[in-house]
């Protein structure tokens, strides 16, 4: 089989066990606009709408994080994951897959998110947008990697979050730039060049984050 | 299960060589710092801490990468032994990441009145790092000993490595958009002690750095070997 | 505070993080030493059994 059959294959079996399953994606949904009226009421008043626009990226970031704590609950929960990786498919094929189907759902929760933040604070132009799908790419891309170094811990849900924050600092600073500041591009490149640097990192080293 | 160095046992250990080194260097350094170099005539004498903190900043980052290239020398060849020197590496790092976080807030504060600042990019790079590598910890010590833990920990570290330079970028650009630069610093023009000076210091942090670095390997390995020791007698 | 004094307090921060350093080696150290004792007295008695 191909390697872009393979991935296809891991992709779209985690998106029909979510479609039958039902649990991830609401869940996200209802998190990420909650967290919006949240942060409503934790904007005081006379806060501008700039300092809004940053809030979306904290919505979006622990949103993730919410989904990614749950990325590797199927093949965890079934042992399935020892078997994968002794599948004839290339180790980085399972990572592939598995961030694409984690965008899938990340990409359908924005698509809730976002007018759901155009109602509540102000418009998104088309540099935040852009900003959330380069991002969206870097966070399923690194997200993924480090759920399975997570995966293998004692701790697992509670060191995700720890794992991932601190890589997610760049992304977040990229997003809000490309929101927000008046040269959106200089941003939008730096987000790029975190996906492509990033990526290749975790395409390049996921076989080792499996394998003994 | 034995990480013995294999340069180790009946050959003499460089460590105290290396810390008597790092000891007359720091003590030289410091003697320099203190009694050679002149005051700087905008930032006075608050400026001599920099001799000590940018040079403890850029041991840190040789200590991280060090830490990386132990990992991927792990990955590589997958000896057991590149797994410890590669923690003790960041270890050290680690160390010597909080010392830069502690020099440079009293420096902040000495010549800028506030404890902290976000317009310092080096210091907001080293909060990024000590999260990221502070979380290393949590994660080596919530996995089971093991080809995995090590496996995991050194690709942890090579993207430590990557992060450094993404980071920096990141905050550069996000200056523009988060506070508006009120402090600002020119950068250091050196005259030629004063550049002597940071250079000796910056020998002598190094030096002290691998010195502590040696020494802690030494003491992993003598606990390892006793723990082998142990389960043979008993 | 003065400013010397705030240097002051940067080198001597550095001090004494080496000087805790130092003496957690020494902890390590008896720790070790109470280690190697038993393990030698267990070696004696095997010694002595053989």
């Amino acid at each position: 089989m191909s390697y872009l059959g393979d991935v296809a294959t891991l992709a779209r079996k985690d998106l029909r066990l979510e479609l039958r399953a039902r649990d991830t994606l609401p869940a996200m949904l209802l998190f990420v606009v909650s967290t919006l009226v949240v942060f409503h009421f934790a904007l005081p008043e006379g806060a501008d709408e700039v300092a809004a626009q940053g809030l979306l990226w904290v919505a979006l970031v622990f949103t993730a994080l919410l989904g990614l704590a749950r990325a590797w609950a199927p093949e965890r929960e079934s042992g399935a994951l020892e078997g994968l990786v002794l599948a004839p498919c290339d180790r980085s094929a399972i990572w592939l897959g598995k961030a694409a189907a984690v965008f899938a759902f990340l990409s359908a929760v924005e698509l809730v998110a976002l007018p759901a933040f155009a109602l509540f604070f102000g418009s998104v132009d088309a540099a935040t947008v852009a900003g959330v799908v380069l991002a969206s790419i870097g966070i399923c891309a690194v997200g993924t990697l480090l759920a399975a170094m997570a995966a293998a811990s004692r701790t697992r849900e509670l060191v995700l979050p720890l794992l991932f924050l601190p890589l997610a600092i760049p992304l977040v600073v990229g997003g809000v730039g490309a929101s927000v500041s008046s040269e959106p591009a200089r941003y939008l490149a730096f987000l790029a060049l975190y996906d492509a640097i990033f990526s290749i990192l975790c395409w390049a080293s996921f076989e080792y984050v499996v394998s003994e | 299960m034995s990480t013995s160095s294999p340069s180790s046992s009946t050959s003499k250990s460089a460590v105290p060589a290396l810390a008597a080194l790092a000891a007359a260097l720091v003590g030289i350094a410091i003697a320099f710092a203190f009694y050679v170099a002149p005051e700087d005539a905008d930032q006075g004498i608050s400026q001599r801490i920099f001799y000590f903190h940018v040079p403890i900043a850029l041991t840190a980052y040789a200590c991280f990468a060090w830490g990386a290239v132990k990992g991927l020398l792990l990955l590589w060849r997958k000896d057991e032994r590149y797994d410890l020197e590669s923690y003790v590496a960041i270890h050290q790092g680690t160390i010597f990441g909080s010392l830069t976080l502690l020099t440079g807030s009293i420096w902040a504060k000495a010549s800028w009145g506030h404890w902290w600042l976000w317009s310092e990019n080096q210091l907001v790079l080293f909060l990024v790092l000590f999260l990221f590598y502070s979380a290393y910890f949590m994660l080596r010590f919530s996995i089971e000993e093991g080809p995995r833990r090590a496996n995991i920990s050194a690709v942890y570290a090579l993207f430590g490595v990557v992060l450094i330079p993404v980071s920096f970028l990141a905050i550069r650009l996000a200056e523009n958009i988060i506070h508006p630069t009120v402090f600002t610093r020119d950068g250091p023009q050196m005259s030629g002690v004063m550049f002597l000076t940071f250079c000796i210091a910056w020998l002598a942090m190094s030096v002290l750095a691998y010195a502590l670095y040696r020494l802690e390997l030494l003491g992993k390995r003598l606990d390892s070997n006793l723990r082998e020791l142990r389960e043979l007698l008993t | 505070m003065s400013q010397g004094e705030y240097v002051a307090a940067a080198y001597g921060v550095v001090f004494v993080a080496l000087l805790v350093y130092v003496a957690i080696i020494a902890a390590k150290l008896a720790r070790l030493e109470r280690e190697t004792a038993e393990l030698a007295e267990l070696a004696r008695t095997r010694h002595a059994d053989v």
